[in-house]
């Protein structure tokens, strides 16, 4: 098991829109960890990401817990193996097709109602890549504009492999409840 | 100095100043730690020498504190060297990877200058395969390898310890991510290998071969400390106990089988074998059913590891109880408060606890609360050691805890939600925390969390006095709390902060005390360039470095004095600036 760590160009706003939350989108959590005053950072928190099937952890309660990056102080060992063993009694029904043989994208997935306004930027994942990614949903007009942008985005890190077959790629998100579903079968919007 | 007591002028006895060398070495032999040899070889010239010539263990706590071959240079009699690398958040994932401690330099220098080195050690660094191969072929009398929180290696590595290292007594390998390259590196102990006494292997991924693994086990007589990774299933366990019953620590493997009375009774049996048996550790998603088998060594166990265990409830906690002369529990958060009152009721002769978050990103379900630790405090009079994940805590409880436990040598409280108070009265925390302090004059290492203000700090630095390591996270208002840390604690060794309000200011005032200490992290706080280049200018045995983001690589050089800085990461150093450092790290 790698210890690889990805890591995020995004600005601190829109890491807060991409939350999966059950409140309604809009309603600003009050913020519990108010950036220390004088530190106008330029960077950004680095999302930790140790398995690309990784899946942001369900709150059962309204609040969701904006997770910050190290902290509880747990050590990265121990985080990931028990993220192992949930995410292993998260096997529910298999969805049908949803991970192809070699490589699936995984997109994180935003409340059901979007988000009013401007943009609707989600996290996505790809196994085997180096790091992660974050489109825009909005600028989106359909499911073959979003997955032509996608196959942009990440099949140049299978140089090695010569010519990979887009097709060998599924594109699946992962919803409120946690399940893990392919994309298509909702109407875009 | 150097002229000892004077001469009885009766006696023939040389005087202190002209002890041959061997018999200066020889006095020295009988002292162990290294801080009464390095107060030794403080004394005199003679002295000096006589103890770097003679000194056989070299502990190394920061890589870039010394060159490699400096260190070879000045003991050339090691035959155990210890070494460690990156700082202590790299273990919540503050440091990006490839930012350097590489074991390979000090692999090298020992090879060329410690050939008759038996021990190596290294935590939090990253070993390549070809580090180990090059310890297999370069250390004829090779015994002891250790690796911790290490990376860079794979099974393969592993094969070329195994095959090359006849004298080989431990292979300790301690939460490390070791790629699996599914090469049979336990087949390579020859058949005629019989020395091992330690064989920890329990952060392995991959699958071992068992049949290998048994006749290892049955030939090696000596073998004291076993610990099995995940891929053993719990009816090899036994079998493997049945063949060494002489074993003093165990690991178990995967502890996830349904209950079935004939492997009950297989367990128990191997287990009733087990009179030698004090330290039981393993990954333990238990069915608690099973947890009787281990009724008949509870007795003897002085440490117990359950911190990977999802089992709860009666089974566990009656399991527990029966652990009369346990010295060290581990557990997770499931234990709950009426657990750890039961603990505090059977184990009166615990020294150090460790409770863990079953949960640390979830919703706080679990009933654990100050209560526990409270009644821990109050119970075991030999509690020094503690670290305990909660969700909540008050300043009643602190000062009680504080009251019950003056001997305290390591208290870390981690509070899981930032900047929580005092449940009950809404306060920060300062008071609970000044009670600690206060009450503990031995207090070595402290962990504070929950709200706290700057007041804190000030009874922190008044009252730390053997503190040597302090971390700090979501806490302080102002450039005062660091400067009571920094112009008080007199022996502090690691400071680590985040996400605290301190700036340039305390830290410029007080540049001459991180030459006392071995390292300062700051993350996420008030610092810019411009005070971390003044620093380094007027600290030049310091190593000041930057890291910004990975992916941001404009050069320092060209940036403003107000640019803020992420992390400072500060460390004296004999070596000066380092030459391995990534992109996203600067040194100023």
């Amino acid at each position: 098991m790698a210890a690889a760590m990805s890591y995020v160009h995004a600005d601190v706003e829109n890491l807060k829109a991409t939350e999966l939350r059950l409140g309604l989108p809009g309603v600003e959590e009050s913020d519990k960890m108010p950036s220390p005053p004088s530190t106008p950072r330029a960077g950004t928190k680095r999302a930790l990401a140790g398995e690309h099937r990784e899946v942001e952890p369900k709150a059962a309660p309204p609040a969701a817990k904006a997770q910050v990056v190290g902290w509880p102080p747990v050590r990265s060992y121990r985080k990931s193996c028990f993220q192992q063993a949930s995410s292993k009694t998260k096997e529910a029904a298999p969805a049908p097709v949803v991970v192809k043989q070699e490589e699936a994208a995984v997109a994180a997935a935003p409340p059901a109602a979007a988000a009013a306004g401007g943009s609707l930027y989600v996290k996505v994942s790809m196994d085997g890549a180096p790091y992660l990614r974050k489109i825009d949903l909005k600028m989106y007009k359909g499911y073959r504009e979003l997955r032509e942008a996608l196959e942009a985005m990440f099949l140049g890190f299978s140089g090695d492999a010569g010519s990979v077959n887009p097709s060998d790629f599924a594109v699946t998100y992962e919803d409120k409840d946690g399940d893990l579903m392919l994309v298509g079968d909702v109407p875009f919007g | 100095m150097g002229r000892g007591g004077a001469r009885d002028g009766a006696a023939a006895a040389p005087p202190w100043h002209s002890l041959p060398d061997e018999v200066l070495e020889h006095a020295f032999s009988f002292l162990p730690a290294a801080a009464d040899r390095g107060a030794a070889a403080a004394v005199c010239h003679g002295w000096l020498g006589a103890e770097r010539r003679s000194r056989r263990r070299l502990a190394v706590a920061n890589c870039y504190a010394a060159a490699p071959r400096d260190a070879v240079d000045r003991f050339p009699s090691v035959r155990a060297a210890e070494v460690k690398g990156k700082p202590h958040f790299a273990d919540f994932g503050l440091v990006p990877p490839a930012w350097g401690a590489e074991a390979a330099p000090w692999v090298a220098a020992a090879a060329d200058g410690w050939p008759l080195l038996e021990e190596l050690s290294f935590k939090r660094m990253v070993v390549t395969d070809e580090c180990l191969e090059m310890i297999a072929s370069s250390f004829r009398n090779f015994q002891v390898l250790r690796l911790v929180s290490c990376e860079g290696f794979s099974t393969a590595g592993l094969a070329a310890i195994t095959e090359g290292c006849r004298n080989l007594r431990e292979l300790d390998l301690q939460e490390n991510y070791i790629e699996d390259c599914s090469s049979h590196w336990l087949s390579y102990f020859p058949e005629s290998f019989t020395s091992l006494e330690t064989l920890n292997f329990s952060c392995l991924e991959g699958e071992v071969n068992f049949a290998v693994l048994e006749r290892l086990v049955s030939r090696c007589r000596n073998l004291k400390t076993l610990k099995l990774n995940n891929a053993i299933p719990l009816d090899k366990v036994a079998s493997l106990l049945r063949k060494a019953p002489q074993l003093v620590e165990l690991g178990t493997g995967k502890f996830s089988a349904e209950y079935h009375s004939d492997l009950f009774a297989k367990l128990e049996a191997a287990f009733a074998g087990c009179k030698s048996l004090r330290r039981l550790s393993g990954a333990w998603d238990a069915v608690p059913d099973y947890l009787p088998a281990f009724y008949c060594v509870c007795e003897g166990l002085t440490s117990l590891n359950l911190s990977y265990a999802t089992v709860r409830g009666p089974e566990l906690i009656k399991f527990i109880s029966r652990c009369k002369n346990l010295q060290q529990l581990w557990v997770m958060d499931l234990i709950e408060d009426h657990g750890l009152a039961v603990v505090a009721g059977s184990c009166s002769k615990l020294q150090e606890l460790r409770v863990f978050p079953s949960d640390p990103f979830g919703a706080g379900q679990v009933l654990l609360t100050e209560r526990g630790l409270v009644d821990v405090s109050a119970s075991c009079p030999m509690l020094e050691s503690v670290l305990y994940f909660c969700g909540q805590m008050t300043n009643e409880a602190l000062i009680t805890i504080a009251k019950n436990r003056p001997n305290f040598t390591c208290f870390r409280l981690c509070i899981l939600e930032p900047r929580t108070p005092d449940y009950v009265t809404r306060e920060s925390l300062d008071a609970g925390f000044s009670a600690i302090v206060e009450s503990c004059k031995g207090l070595r290492r402290l962990s504070v969390s929950g709200l706290l203000t700057d007041l804190v700090f000030k009874s922190i630095g008044a009252n730390g006095n053997c503190l040597e390591m302090l971390s700090i996270a979501f806490a302080g208002n102002s450039d005062l709390g660091l400067h009571y840390i920094l112009s008080g604690c007199k022996t502090l060794k690691k400071l680590e902060i985040r996400d605290c309000p301190f700036g340039n200011k305390p830290l410029l005032a007080n540049a001459a005390k991180l030459e006392t200490m071995r390292s300062l992290w700051m993350s996420s706080c008030s610092l810019t360039l411009g005070a971390c280049r003044q620093l380094a200018e007027k600290m030049p045995r310091l190593t000041v470095e930057i890291m910004n983001d990975p992916g941001r690589t404009c050069p320092v050089e060209s940036l403003p004095d107000d640019s803020p800085v992420e992390t400072l990461y500060v460390y004296r150093t004999i070596a000066g600036p380092r030459s391995d450092t990534p992109d996203y790290v600067q040194i100023v």
